[in-house]
Protein backbone atom coordinates (compact mmCIF):
# COMPACT_ATOMS: atom_id res chain seq x y z
CA UNK A 1 0.00 0.00 0.00
CA UNK A 2 1.36 3.36 -0.98
CA UNK A 3 -1.01 5.53 0.97
CA UNK A 4 0.36 8.65 2.53
CA UNK A 5 0.49 8.14 6.29
CA UNK A 6 -0.90 11.01 8.25
CA UNK A 7 0.52 12.19 11.53
CA UNK A 8 -1.31 11.57 14.79
CA UNK A 9 -1.69 15.33 15.23
CA UNK A 10 -3.65 15.58 11.98
CA UNK A 11 -5.77 12.59 12.90
CA UNK A 12 -6.46 13.76 16.44
CA UNK A 13 -9.56 15.93 15.74
CA UNK A 14 -11.23 12.96 14.03
CA UNK A 15 -10.37 10.60 16.91
CA UNK A 16 -11.60 13.06 19.54
CA UNK A 17 -14.86 13.49 17.63
CA UNK A 18 -15.34 9.70 17.39
CA UNK A 19 -14.78 9.32 21.14
CA UNK A 20 -17.30 12.11 21.85
CA UNK A 21 -19.88 10.39 19.62
CA UNK A 22 -19.20 7.08 21.39
CA UNK A 23 -19.64 8.63 24.82
CA UNK A 24 -22.76 10.51 23.74
CA UNK A 25 -24.40 7.40 22.29
CA UNK A 26 -23.74 5.38 25.47
CA UNK A 27 -24.60 8.43 27.58
CA UNK A 28 -21.62 7.42 29.70
CA UNK A 29 -18.51 9.60 29.98
CA UNK A 30 -16.68 7.47 32.57
CA UNK A 31 -12.95 6.91 32.01
CA UNK A 32 -13.30 3.21 31.19
CA UNK A 33 -15.95 3.76 28.55
CA UNK A 34 -14.00 6.61 26.95
CA UNK A 35 -10.84 4.49 26.87
CA UNK A 36 -12.69 1.67 25.13
CA UNK A 37 -14.20 4.24 22.76
CA UNK A 38 -10.71 5.55 21.99
CA UNK A 39 -9.53 2.03 21.12
CA UNK A 40 -12.47 1.58 18.77
CA UNK A 41 -11.87 5.05 17.27
CA UNK A 42 -8.25 4.16 16.46
CA UNK A 43 -9.32 0.81 14.98
CA UNK A 44 -12.03 2.44 12.86
CA UNK A 45 -9.67 5.17 11.65
CA UNK A 46 -7.12 2.51 10.65
CA UNK A 47 -9.55 0.11 8.99
CA UNK A 48 -11.74 2.60 7.15
CA UNK A 49 -9.06 4.94 5.96
CA UNK A 50 -10.21 8.28 4.57
CA UNK A 51 -8.14 10.87 2.73
CA UNK A 52 -6.83 13.28 5.37
CA UNK A 53 -8.57 16.63 5.65
CA UNK A 54 -6.02 19.37 5.20
CA UNK A 55 -6.48 21.62 8.18
CA UNK A 56 -5.27 25.21 8.19
CA UNK A 57 -3.19 24.64 11.31
CA UNK A 58 -5.05 27.15 13.44
CA UNK A 59 -8.44 27.39 15.12
CA UNK A 60 -9.79 30.47 16.84
CA UNK A 61 -12.32 29.33 19.46
CA UNK A 62 -13.56 32.83 20.32
CA UNK A 63 -14.30 33.63 16.70
CA UNK A 64 -15.98 30.23 16.33
CA UNK A 65 -18.36 30.91 19.22
CA UNK A 66 -19.26 34.32 17.81
CA UNK A 67 -19.68 32.81 14.33
CA UNK A 68 -22.00 30.11 15.74
CA UNK A 69 -24.15 32.76 17.48
CA UNK A 70 -24.41 34.86 14.30
CA UNK A 71 -25.18 31.69 12.32
CA UNK A 72 -28.02 30.75 14.65
CA UNK A 73 -29.47 34.28 14.47
CA UNK A 74 -29.32 34.20 10.67
CA UNK A 75 -30.99 30.78 10.59
CA UNK A 76 -33.84 32.03 12.78
CA UNK A 77 -34.36 35.19 10.70
CA UNK A 78 -34.14 33.36 7.38
CA UNK A 79 -36.41 30.50 8.51
CA UNK A 80 -39.19 32.95 9.21
CA UNK A 81 -38.48 34.73 5.93
CA UNK A 82 -38.91 31.48 3.97
CA UNK A 83 -42.08 30.76 5.97
CA UNK A 84 -43.38 34.22 5.02
CA UNK A 85 -42.49 33.66 1.36
CA UNK A 86 -44.23 30.27 1.37
CA UNK A 87 -47.43 31.71 2.81
CA UNK A 88 -47.60 35.08 1.03
CA UNK A 89 -45.71 34.82 -2.26
CA UNK A 90 -46.02 31.11 -2.98
CA UNK A 91 -45.98 30.38 -6.72
CA UNK A 92 -44.94 33.90 -7.72
CA UNK A 93 -41.57 33.84 -5.96
CA UNK A 94 -38.61 34.91 -8.11
CA UNK A 95 -35.20 33.26 -7.63
CA UNK A 96 -31.78 33.38 -9.27
CA UNK A 97 -28.68 31.28 -9.72
CA UNK A 98 -25.71 33.41 -8.71
CA UNK A 99 -22.03 32.65 -9.25
CA UNK A 100 -19.88 33.49 -6.23
CA UNK A 101 -16.11 33.27 -6.63
CA UNK A 102 -14.46 32.46 -3.29
CA UNK A 103 -11.08 33.63 -2.05
CA UNK A 104 -9.84 30.35 -0.66
CA UNK A 105 -8.87 27.32 -2.74
CA UNK A 106 -8.78 24.93 0.21
CA UNK A 107 -11.32 22.11 -0.05
CA UNK A 108 -12.15 22.41 3.64
CA UNK A 109 -13.08 26.09 3.47
CA UNK A 110 -15.05 25.76 0.22
CA UNK A 111 -16.98 22.83 1.73
CA UNK A 112 -17.57 24.64 5.03
CA UNK A 113 -18.76 27.80 3.25
CA UNK A 114 -21.10 25.80 1.04
CA UNK A 115 -22.45 23.97 4.08
CA UNK A 116 -23.10 27.09 6.11
CA UNK A 117 -24.73 28.83 3.14
CA UNK A 118 -26.93 25.80 2.44
CA UNK A 119 -27.98 25.62 6.09
CA UNK A 120 -29.14 29.22 6.13
CA UNK A 121 -32.61 29.07 4.58
CA UNK A 122 -33.11 30.69 1.20
CA UNK A 123 -29.82 29.72 -0.40
CA UNK A 124 -28.76 26.39 -1.88
CA UNK A 125 -25.50 25.35 -3.51
CA UNK A 126 -26.34 24.02 -6.98
CA UNK A 127 -22.89 23.48 -8.40
CA UNK A 128 -19.27 23.81 -7.30
CA UNK A 129 -16.39 24.56 -9.63
CA UNK A 130 -13.41 23.26 -7.71
CA UNK A 131 -10.74 24.51 -10.13
CA UNK A 132 -11.77 28.15 -9.69
CA UNK A 133 -13.47 27.56 -6.29
CA UNK A 134 -16.68 29.15 -7.47
CA UNK A 135 -20.00 28.33 -5.85
CA UNK A 136 -23.17 28.52 -7.91
CA UNK A 137 -25.94 29.35 -5.48
CA UNK A 138 -29.67 29.24 -6.00
CA UNK A 139 -31.15 32.02 -3.91
CA UNK A 140 -34.85 32.35 -3.23
CA UNK A 141 -36.48 35.78 -3.56
CA UNK A 142 -33.56 37.24 -5.56
CA UNK A 143 -35.46 39.62 -7.83
CA UNK A 144 -32.79 41.87 -9.30
CA UNK A 145 -29.07 42.55 -9.53
CA UNK A 146 -29.13 44.33 -6.18
CA UNK A 147 -30.47 41.24 -4.37
CA UNK A 148 -27.90 39.12 -6.20
CA UNK A 149 -25.11 41.43 -5.03
CA UNK A 150 -26.44 41.15 -1.48
CA UNK A 151 -26.40 37.36 -1.67
CA UNK A 152 -22.88 37.40 -3.10
CA UNK A 153 -21.69 39.66 -0.29
CA UNK A 154 -23.29 37.42 2.32
CA UNK A 155 -21.51 34.34 0.95
CA UNK A 156 -18.17 36.15 0.86
CA UNK A 157 -18.69 37.44 4.40
CA UNK A 158 -19.42 33.90 5.56
CA UNK A 159 -16.22 32.74 3.94
CA UNK A 160 -14.31 35.59 5.60
CA UNK A 161 -15.68 34.50 8.97
CA UNK A 162 -14.57 30.93 8.36
CA UNK A 163 -11.11 32.04 7.24
CA UNK A 164 -10.80 34.00 10.50
CA UNK A 165 -11.70 30.82 12.40
CA UNK A 166 -9.64 28.18 10.64
CA UNK A 167 -7.99 29.51 7.49
CA UNK A 168 -4.25 29.28 6.98
CA UNK A 169 -2.06 32.21 7.99
CA UNK A 170 -1.55 33.16 4.32
CA UNK A 171 -5.31 33.30 3.70
CA UNK A 172 -5.81 35.32 6.86
CA UNK A 173 -3.21 37.94 5.96
CA UNK A 174 -4.62 38.20 2.42
CA UNK A 175 -8.06 38.76 3.93
CA UNK A 176 -6.78 41.43 6.33
CA UNK A 177 -5.11 43.24 3.45
CA UNK A 178 -8.31 43.12 1.42
CA UNK A 179 -10.39 44.46 4.30
CA UNK A 180 -7.81 47.12 5.14
CA UNK A 181 -7.54 48.33 1.55
CA UNK B 1 -41.30 22.03 48.00
CA UNK B 2 -40.39 25.70 48.04
CA UNK B 3 -42.15 28.17 45.74
CA UNK B 4 -38.85 28.90 43.95
CA UNK B 5 -38.46 25.38 42.58
CA UNK B 6 -42.04 25.41 41.37
CA UNK B 7 -41.52 28.66 39.50
CA UNK B 8 -38.29 27.33 37.96
CA UNK B 9 -40.21 24.27 36.78
CA UNK B 10 -42.93 26.48 35.37
CA UNK B 11 -40.39 28.57 33.49
CA UNK B 12 -38.75 25.47 32.01
CA UNK B 13 -42.15 24.10 30.99
CA UNK B 14 -43.16 27.39 29.42
CA UNK B 15 -39.87 27.73 27.49
CA UNK B 16 -40.03 24.17 26.18
CA UNK B 17 -43.69 24.67 25.21
CA UNK B 18 -42.73 27.74 23.15
CA UNK B 19 -39.83 25.83 21.58
CA UNK B 20 -42.07 22.93 20.61
CA UNK B 21 -44.78 25.12 19.09
CA UNK B 22 -42.29 27.19 17.09
CA UNK B 23 -40.46 24.01 16.03
CA UNK B 24 -43.72 22.48 14.83
CA UNK B 25 -44.48 25.76 13.05
CA UNK B 26 -41.26 25.27 11.05
CA UNK B 27 -42.51 21.85 9.87
CA UNK B 28 -45.83 23.43 8.95
CA UNK B 29 -43.91 26.06 6.98
CA UNK B 30 -42.10 23.28 5.12
CA UNK B 31 -45.41 21.64 4.21
CA UNK B 32 -46.91 24.94 3.01
CA UNK B 33 -43.76 25.67 1.02
CA UNK B 34 -43.87 22.25 -0.67
CA UNK B 35 -47.42 22.91 -1.78
CA UNK B 36 -47.07 26.55 -2.82
CA UNK B 37 -43.63 26.98 -4.32
CA UNK B 38 -43.47 26.67 -8.12
CA UNK B 39 -40.48 24.46 -8.90
CA UNK B 40 -38.07 21.90 -7.49
CA UNK B 41 -35.39 24.32 -6.34
CA UNK B 42 -37.67 26.59 -4.36
CA UNK B 43 -39.37 23.51 -2.89
CA UNK B 44 -35.98 22.26 -1.77
CA UNK B 45 -35.57 25.48 0.20
CA UNK B 46 -38.84 24.82 1.96
CA UNK B 47 -38.30 21.10 2.48
CA UNK B 48 -34.77 21.05 3.85
CA UNK B 49 -34.38 24.25 5.79
CA UNK B 50 -36.94 24.17 8.59
CA UNK B 51 -35.24 20.99 9.79
CA UNK B 52 -32.30 23.03 10.95
CA UNK B 53 -34.19 25.43 13.21
CA UNK B 54 -37.24 23.22 13.83
CA UNK B 55 -35.13 20.28 14.93
CA UNK B 56 -32.93 22.56 17.05
CA UNK B 57 -35.95 23.89 18.92
CA UNK B 58 -37.53 20.46 19.39
CA UNK B 59 -34.26 18.94 20.64
CA UNK B 60 -33.87 21.85 23.06
CA UNK B 61 -37.39 21.19 24.33
CA UNK B 62 -36.57 17.50 24.83
CA UNK B 63 -33.37 18.42 26.67
CA UNK B 64 -35.21 20.85 28.93
CA UNK B 65 -37.94 18.36 29.75
CA UNK B 66 -35.57 15.47 30.52
CA UNK B 67 -33.84 17.60 33.20
CA UNK B 68 -30.64 15.60 33.12
CA UNK B 69 -27.42 16.65 31.50
CA UNK B 70 -26.69 13.13 30.19
CA UNK B 71 -29.13 13.61 27.36
CA UNK B 72 -27.56 16.82 26.00
CA UNK B 73 -24.53 15.23 24.27
CA UNK B 74 -26.84 12.87 22.32
CA UNK B 75 -29.04 15.77 21.27
CA UNK B 76 -26.03 17.84 20.18
CA UNK B 77 -24.65 14.88 18.19
CA UNK B 78 -28.06 14.33 16.56
CA UNK B 79 -28.25 17.99 15.55
CA UNK B 80 -24.69 18.09 14.24
CA UNK B 81 -25.29 15.01 12.07
CA UNK B 82 -28.39 16.73 10.69
CA UNK B 83 -26.31 19.84 9.96
CA UNK B 84 -23.71 17.73 8.17
CA UNK B 85 -26.13 15.72 6.05
CA UNK B 86 -28.95 18.16 5.16
CA UNK B 87 -26.87 20.37 2.82
CA UNK B 88 -25.43 17.31 1.06
CA UNK B 89 -28.83 15.87 0.20
CA UNK B 90 -30.15 19.32 -0.72
CA UNK B 91 -27.15 19.89 -2.97
CA UNK B 92 -27.48 16.51 -4.69
CA UNK B 93 -31.20 16.96 -5.39
CA UNK B 94 -30.73 20.58 -6.43
CA UNK B 95 -27.88 19.72 -8.74
CA UNK B 96 -29.74 16.82 -10.34
CA UNK B 97 -32.80 19.06 -10.67
CA UNK B 98 -30.80 21.78 -12.39
CA UNK B 99 -29.19 19.36 -14.81
CA UNK B 100 -32.48 17.77 -15.78
CA UNK B 101 -34.00 21.26 -16.16
CA UNK B 102 -36.60 20.89 -13.46
CA UNK B 103 -36.91 24.62 -13.09
CA UNK B 104 -38.85 27.45 -14.63
CA UNK B 105 -36.45 29.86 -16.37
CA UNK B 106 -39.10 32.58 -16.35
CA UNK B 107 -39.01 32.57 -12.55
CA UNK B 108 -35.25 33.19 -12.44
CA UNK B 109 -34.08 36.80 -12.43
CA UNK B 110 -30.55 35.67 -13.34
CA UNK B 111 -28.83 32.39 -14.16
CA UNK B 112 -25.07 32.70 -14.09
CA UNK B 113 -24.54 28.94 -14.31
CA UNK B 114 -26.28 28.47 -17.67
CA UNK B 115 -23.55 30.18 -19.73
CA UNK B 116 -20.88 28.07 -18.03
CA UNK B 117 -22.82 24.87 -18.71
CA UNK B 118 -23.37 25.84 -22.36
CA UNK B 119 -19.70 26.63 -22.79
CA UNK B 120 -18.61 23.32 -21.23
CA UNK B 121 -21.11 21.42 -23.38
CA UNK B 122 -19.83 23.21 -26.51
CA UNK B 123 -16.22 22.31 -25.75
CA UNK B 124 -17.08 18.64 -25.48
CA UNK B 125 -19.07 18.72 -28.71
CA UNK B 126 -22.48 18.56 -27.07
CA UNK B 127 -25.09 21.15 -27.79
CA UNK B 128 -28.35 21.78 -26.08
CA UNK B 129 -31.28 20.05 -27.77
Amino acid sequence: MTRKRISLRQELPLLVWLVIVWGALWQDFSAGNLLFGALIAVAVARLFYLPPVELGGRFNVLRAVRFAAVFLAKVVAASFQVLYLAVVRGPRVISAVVAVPLRSHSDLLVTATGHVISLIPGSLVVEVDRSTSTLYIHGINVRDAEDAAKLRKEVRDTEAGLIRIMGTKAELSALEQEVGA
Amino acid sequence: MSPETISADAVIDAVSAVFMVVGALMSLGAAIGLLRFPDLMTRMHAATKPQVLGLFLLLCAVGLQMRTWWVWPVLVVAWIFQLLTVPVSAHMVGRAGYRTKHLHPELLSADELEAVVQQAAGERGFTDE
